[in-house]
């Protein structure tokens, strides 16, 4: 029994990937099988997540370790930061699932969607608990293979050149990462994630600086293009042609916070901030960071289509994460923590939203928004609370990160990054309230919508409770973010591990 | 020590069978191939295991030593290059029967043919005799090249004349380079020319002729030309076979001639001017295959790059501190390539079983007929442009460890350039899979369906070359019995 629990990492990430097996042997016709396989695929892994998180608070050390080059090993581990991840990613893809049954169930392919789906479930958890930066690196590529049929699913030429500047980017970056990541094996050999960083990596980046800021400067290049970081972002708005649950799964589980996380362990658990300061690399992260945060903004305040307005909030709201690796200190560090968390929830929620619009009304643009919430009442307050928590009204989880953030650059007494976000949270108003003013307010046009218009009051009950369930998510985690339980707290947590208690 | 004459019995196995089935016929015993290729695979199996257990095998043919005798030999590199023949050999045997069926191709041809090329393949791998190896290599290219003619259309005569024209200058060359070592050191057998060889003049034209006559029958660059008609022309099983073994086979020789007879001439400018080519071919192979518009020109054209990156292993191997990792990550290299092209071109096979023919845009809409030769192929593809989570990954981060750690950095940029490409052509053909149909397509091509034995044989290549990204440390492990004196 010790045994089975010791495995559970690896047991984890075998959850989805034989759902995955499953699902693509069976044919397209059968949908009951289908559905079941799903859910019994994401509910055995919430359950094996939550086994883990028990087994972890109660103290055993869950580690899964094999050679895979005579010098070099497959590690997974679940460490505070993994479980943080892990959780998120098992919760809001149970979600997803349900969601995408509702989405897709009708349409072609099916088999291959959904197993594709399940894959890229399996490389996340795997960039999770990966506790190397090989093993981290076998997943980040295998996301990349993994999403690209998701992202080309409706296969028309529009897709097909997303699919291609996808690859374009994330190939690239995955190339740069590999460089990067081969340097520092040849420097400092096979090395475990540490909290506050590596000491053999501390020593070389002492004895060989330029070196040392060469490889850090490489491997942040190559997971900054997953994170959406200026100038290396323009793959994702054009990745919105995907389904709507895809881009959900993109946007708030998967592929952007893979990056978000591959920065948190690169500079707090390889270099270390410390380093990563002296180097100097983390004052440019910062600036990056900020730039991508305004520079989202600014380029979601023209867009007229939903899911474009969305996909540049997304490569804004990202860069916090940065931003809070980047600003220095605890507090930064646990708002940054704590938005890998609160960003997913509120996104995914807006996605859901977006699809759920374009499935039942097929309105796409903002201006069709007209009055809309009188008609989908519930779709419509899933996206109010998401959209307000976004722009960071209190008690929603949006405050919470920008206000450790903001904590974070008075210790450090950063107050540009300060003026960064109130700058953005007034943008974030400037192109969220409108809308739900829209949505809320205006009079309803009466005409336009009949092709779509199936006649019903609301979406489909399998589209609509996953909105909301992911709304209430977003709710309570601001809310109640005292709470022991609350993401809030979980990253207090794994900010302890990252810094000794007498600095802070 | 193993209780069979296993080290024979790898070469005269496949040959009886190929004998058996001339004279008894395929109609009367059309199970006599799946026989003998079962009965090769076994004996394969106990020559890995001897390895592993007890180090390098010897075998005296018919008891005489050397001199005089032909000395069969098996290290761990042998071992595992008789497995992935074994393997891929194997997977062949069980796809051609169905695939000639269907084509109309007799297989009176095909299988003695297939079953002595197998053999000699063998026979390469685990001879140390330099004269029984000019005798395999001349019989390799007797097997391959009317394997490359099957089709018997001008496109694939043509192809093969080529070929055979080529590959017989090769054969000349190669035995003119012998004649000189023999002069030289009065001796055939490869360890021994080895320890007696000085570097001189002799040994330097010797060096330089078999070199020569080996790049054109691998098809390294410049002497690929005749590779990418041959090997897309011939029907798949044989494609698979030539691109994934037959190739391989000669750079095998002229790598293990390198390190192991030729390492007094194996200075650092020599190890560039070979790995130069070597980069050439990769570069050059993987810009081809960009601009193909079939599918199995595209797939030949991938091997003249991947064959590149195995000479990769002469500049790295002179330098110490990069020696043992490019010793390990070429031999992966080689290995993942094999498995991963013959499940590539098997694949290709279904595609052209299916529609008649493998012009890229005709895969559009195909999906659900082909769901797993298309997973097969992009599993296939993956294992060729080193993604994880597939041995060609573990293979490249090896190579590009040795090339980075000791600074090299010229080869550790061909390396990322030339899988960043292999990720272009290859994710060319996946997209195309991955369109939506033309309207009325399926009223236009009514598509064949193809035996699942079919399906499944380039699916398990495929996952096995997927399966090696899990650990390397067993094959590295055998690999490294006799391995090259040259390594610190």
């Amino acid at each position: 029994m010790i045994w089975l629990i010791e495995q559970l990492p690896l047991l984890t990430i075998l959850a989805s990937l034989l759902t995955a097996v499953i699902i693509f042997m069976l044919r397209d016709r059968r949908r009951r099988a289908r559905t079941f396989w799903n859910l019994f695929g994401a509910v055995t892994k919430l359950v094996l997540v939550v086994f883990m998180l028990y087994a972890v608070i109660s103290g055993v050390e869950l580690e899964v370790v094999w050679l895979v080059l005579p010098d070099l090993s497959f590690r997974l581990a679940a460490d505070p930061l993994a479980l943080l991840f892990v959780m998120l990613s098992a919760s809001l893809w149970l979600v997803t699932t349900i969601y995408a049954i509702g989405y897709l169930e009708g349409s072609g392919q099916r088999a291959r969607f959904f197993g594709f789906f399940s894959l890229c479930v399996a490389a996340t958890t795997g960039i999770a608990l990966a506790n190397n930066l090989f093993t981290f690196f076998i997943f980040y590529e295998a996301l990349t293979l993994a999403t690209y049929p998701l992202v080309v699913h409706r296969g028309h030429p529009a897709a097909l050149q997303a699919g291609r500047i996808y690859l374009t980017y994330t190939l690239g970056g995955g190339a740069l990462l590999l460089v990067g990541a081969v340097m520092l094996h040849t420097a400092v050999g096979d090395q475990p994630f540490t909290p506050g960083g590596v000491e053999a990596v501390a020593l070389w980046a002492a004895d060989s600086p330029l070196m040392a800021t060469l490889v850090i400067g490489l491997m942040l290049a190559g997971v900054g293009v997953k994170a959406a970081l200026v100038p290396l972002h323009s793959w994702l708005p054009i990745a919105m042609v995907a389904p709507a649950p895809v881009s959900a799964l993109l946007h708030a589980v998967a592929v952007v916070k893979a990056g978000a996380f591959g920065v948190i362990r690169i500079v707090q658990d390889i270099y270390g901030a410390e380093i990563a300061f002296e180097l100097g690399i983390t004052p440019v992260l910062a600036v990056l960071a900020a730039i991508t945060i305004i520079y989202g903004s600014l380029r979601a305040l023209a867009q007229t289509d939903i899911k474009r307005r969305l996909a540049f909030s997304t490569v804004s709201q990202v860069s916090y994460i940065t931003l809070g690796v980047a600003a220095g200190g605890p507090l930064a560090l646990i708002g940054g923590v704590a938005h890998l968390v609160h960003q997913g929830l509120m996104k995914i929620t807006l996605f859901f939203c977006a699809g759920n619009y374009s499935e039942t009304l097929g309105i796409s643009r903002i201006d069709q928004l007209n009055g809309v919430g009188w008609r989908m009442p519930w779709t419509s307050v899933a996206f109010t609370v998401g959209a307000l928590g976004m722009v960071g009204l209190p008690p929603l989880a949006g405050f919470i990160s920008k206000w450790y953030l903001g904590l974070g650059a008075l210790q450090q007494g950063s107050y540009w990054v300060l003026a960064v976000l109130v700058l953005s949270t007034l943008l974030n108003a400037a192109y969220f309230l409108p809308v739900i003013r829209r949505i809320w307010l205006l009079p309803a046009a009466p005409i336009g919508l009949k092709r779509h218009d199936s006649g019903k009051l609301e979406s489909h009950a399998w589209l609509l409770y996953p909105a909301l369930i992911t709304a209430f998510a977003a709710l309570f985690a601001g809310a109640f973010a005292a709470s022991q339980w609350s993401p809030l707290s979980w990253a207090e947590r794994i900010v302890e591990q990252e810094y000794p208690l007498d600095e802070r | 020590m193993s209780l069979l004459p296993s080290l024979p019995l790898a070469f005269f196995l496949p040959l009886l069978t190929a004998l058996l089935v001339f004279l008894v016929g395929m109609r009367r015993a059309p199970w006599l191939p799946l026989l003998g290729a079962l009965a090769t695979v076994l004996v394969v199996a106990d020559i890995a295991i001897s390895v592993a257990l007890d180090g390098p095998q010897r075998h005296h043919l018919g008891g005489w030593e050397p001199p005089l005798g032909v000395e069969l030999y098996a290290d761990g590199l042998a071992a595992l290059m008789v497995l992935l023949t074994a393997l891929v050999g194997l997977a062949v045997t069980l796809y051609a029967g169905p695939y000639l069926r269907g084509k109309g191709h007799s297989g009176e041809h095909f299988w003695p043919l297939w079953l002595i090329q197998w053999a000699t393949l063998n026979g390469i791998f685990l001879s140390a005799d330099l004269f029984n190896l000019y005798v395999m290599l001349e019989l390799l290219t007797l097997t391959a090249t009317p394997l490359a003619a099957m089709a018997a259309d001008r496109s694939a005569l043509g192809a093969a004349l080529r070929y055979l024209l080529l590959a017989l200058l090769g054969s000349l060359a190669y035995l003119l380079g012998v004649a000189l070592l023999y002069g030289s050191t009065g001796s055939l057998h490869l360890h021994e020319v080895g320890e007696l060889l000085q570097a001189d003049a002799a040994a330097a034209v010797a060096a330089a002729l078999i070199t020569a006559g080996l790049f054109a029958k691998a098809a390294i660059f410049p002497l690929h030309i005749w590779l990418m008609p041959a090997h897309s022309n011939a029907p798949a099983p044989a494609s698979a076979a030539l691109s994934a073994l037959v190739a391989k086979a000669a750079v095998y020789l002229l790598l293990r001639l390198w390190l192991w007879v030729f390492p007094v001439l194996l200075t650092a400018p020599m190890g560039w001017l070979i790995g130069g080519l070597g980069a050439t071919a990769v570069l050059y192979g993987a810009l081809q295959a960009l601009r193909q518009n079939r599918l199995k020109p595209l797939i030949a054209y991938s091997t003249i790059a991947q064959l590149g990156y195995l000479l990769l292993l002469l500049p790295l191997v002179v330098v110490p501190a990069a020696a043992t990792y490019a010793w390990h990550g070429v031999a992966y290299q080689a290995l993942v390539h094999g498995l991963a092209k013959a499940a590539a071109f098997l694949a290709a096979g279904n595609v052209i079983y299916c529609l008649g023919n493998d012009r890229l845009e005709g895969l559009r809409g195909l999906t659900p007929y082909l769901s797993i030769s298309l997973l097969a192929l992009g599993l296939a593809f993956a294992a060729l442009m080193g993604m994880p989570p597939t041995g060609g990954f573990l293979a490249k981060w090896l190579i590009l460890t040795g090339a980075l750690g000791s600074g090299q950095w010229v080869w550790a940029i061909v390396l990322i350039l030339g899988s960043l490409l292999a990720g272009a052509y290859a994710f060319r053909v996946l997209s195309v899979a991955h369109a939506s149909p033309p309207y009325g397509w399926i009223e236009i091509y009514p598509p064949r369906p193809v035996p699942l034995v079919m399906q499944l044989t380039p699916l398990m290549l495929a996952l096995l070359a997927v399966v090696m990204g899990i650990s390397a440390v067993p094959v590295l492990n055998l690999l490294d019995q006799g391995a090259p004196e040259v390594l610190p």
